[in-house]
């Protein structure tokens, strides 16, 4: 059969989702929120929704996420983008509301936004991107980094002594009564795409009919930080992540 | 029925990640051992097209969205003629 005939339109299995525009992204190469774009470009498109949403973008290395896909953005002061994303959704209660956060901006300086919009059950939806590292300014320990793992803050390994345990957030927010959808989810194969796909459809879907906050956390990389090649680091995540961060739902309802 | 599969890469696109190489089941795509980009990267390119079954996982592993995947159930034409 001639390479014609297989490229006509009913034989599409696979392509870049329409809403992701032809900028080239600033990530590294091989890094997790790429994917993560792309399901969420995906969804939106699936839902027919791409006139009614409003991203809040974060601050971390998803700050140009307002670049790459094409809805309406609004960019929240670090760690503000659930206060950001509560009053879009109450003035604009016909709109589907999400934020895009990185465990930095969700887990450090935004806990207290977080879990109070959590605790309120507004109706958005968080895509939380958790690599246990802050990837944008060079590496330093964040809240979730593992025990023992190293990074340009601490050289010697995490410390639980001296520096603490690594910050379950997930665990903590599945336990409020405002909070309807709480999963781990990852991106590392194509089986893992299509469950997060699933689970941030869910996430969009209880945002439109009013149901609470859902928060998608997305255990993922980054092989900068973590000094591997993208394919090393989705092993790594594997072996060290996924034992203290297990994929799962914690809250369905 | 056989299946075929057809894969195009966006090489302007590809940072070369190698994470749509790992996912292949069939060894269809590899790494351009030499040339580049026009941003520099070592771009993806299909080694072994023949080989390719349209499953999509390079797809969907691809942070940048670079490939596009088509797969057709039949081999011999899609509109058989049909004479009554």
């Amino acid at each position: 059969m001639d390479i014609e005939t297989i490229k006509s339109p009913e034989n599409l299995v696979y392509a870049k989702p329409e809403l992701l525009n032809d900028h080239h992204m600033h990530y590294c190469p091989g890094c997790s929120h790429g994917v993560v774009h792309k399901v969420i470009a995906e969804v939106i498109a699936q839902l027919g929704l791409q006139e009614k949403t409003i991203g809040i973008a974060p601050v971390g290395c998803a700050v140009f996420a307002y670049n790459y896909i094409d809805i309406d953005w609004q960019e929240a002061a670090h760690g503000r983008a659930p206060a950001l994303a509560t009053a879009t959704k109450r003035l604009l209660p016909d709109r589907l509301v999400f934020t895009y956060q990185g465990d930095g901006d969700l887990a450090a300086i935004g806990t207290a936004e977080t879990i109070h919009a959590a605790n309120r059950g507004e109706n958005i939806a968080i895509i939380f991107i958790n690599n246990g590292i802050y990837g944008m300014t060079g590496g330093q320990m964040a809240p979730t980094t593992l025990r023992d793992m190293k990074t340009s803050t601490s050289p010697e390994g995490r410390d639980v002594a001296t520096m603490g345990n690594p910050l379950r957030i997930l665990d903590m927010l599945a336990l409020l009564n405002g909070v309807c959808l709480a999963t781990r989810v990852s991106v590392h194969t194509a089986a893992a795409v299509k469950k997060t796909r699933r689970m941030i459809k869910k996430a969009f879907e209880n945002s439109m009919a009013g149901k609470g906050t859902s928060i998608v956390e997305v255990v993922s990389t980054c092989n900068a930080g973590w000094k591997m090649t993208p394919e090393e680091a989705n092993d790594w995540m594997v072996e060290h992540m996924f034992p203290y961060y297990p994929i799962g739902d914690l809250k369905n309802i | 029925m056989a299946k075929v599969g057809y894969v195009e890469v966006n090489t302007e696109r590809c940072k070369g990640c190698n994470l749509c190489v790992v996912s292949c089941s069939t060894d269809v795509l590899e790494l351009q051992p030499r040339e580049v980009n026009n941003r520099g990267y070592h771009f993806v390119y299909v080694k072994h097209p023949d080989a390719c079954i349209g499953c999509a996982n390079c797809g969907y592993v691809c942070p940048d969205g670079c490939l596009t995947v088509y797969m057709t159930k039949e081999k011999e034409p899609v509109n058989p003629v049909v004479t009554l």
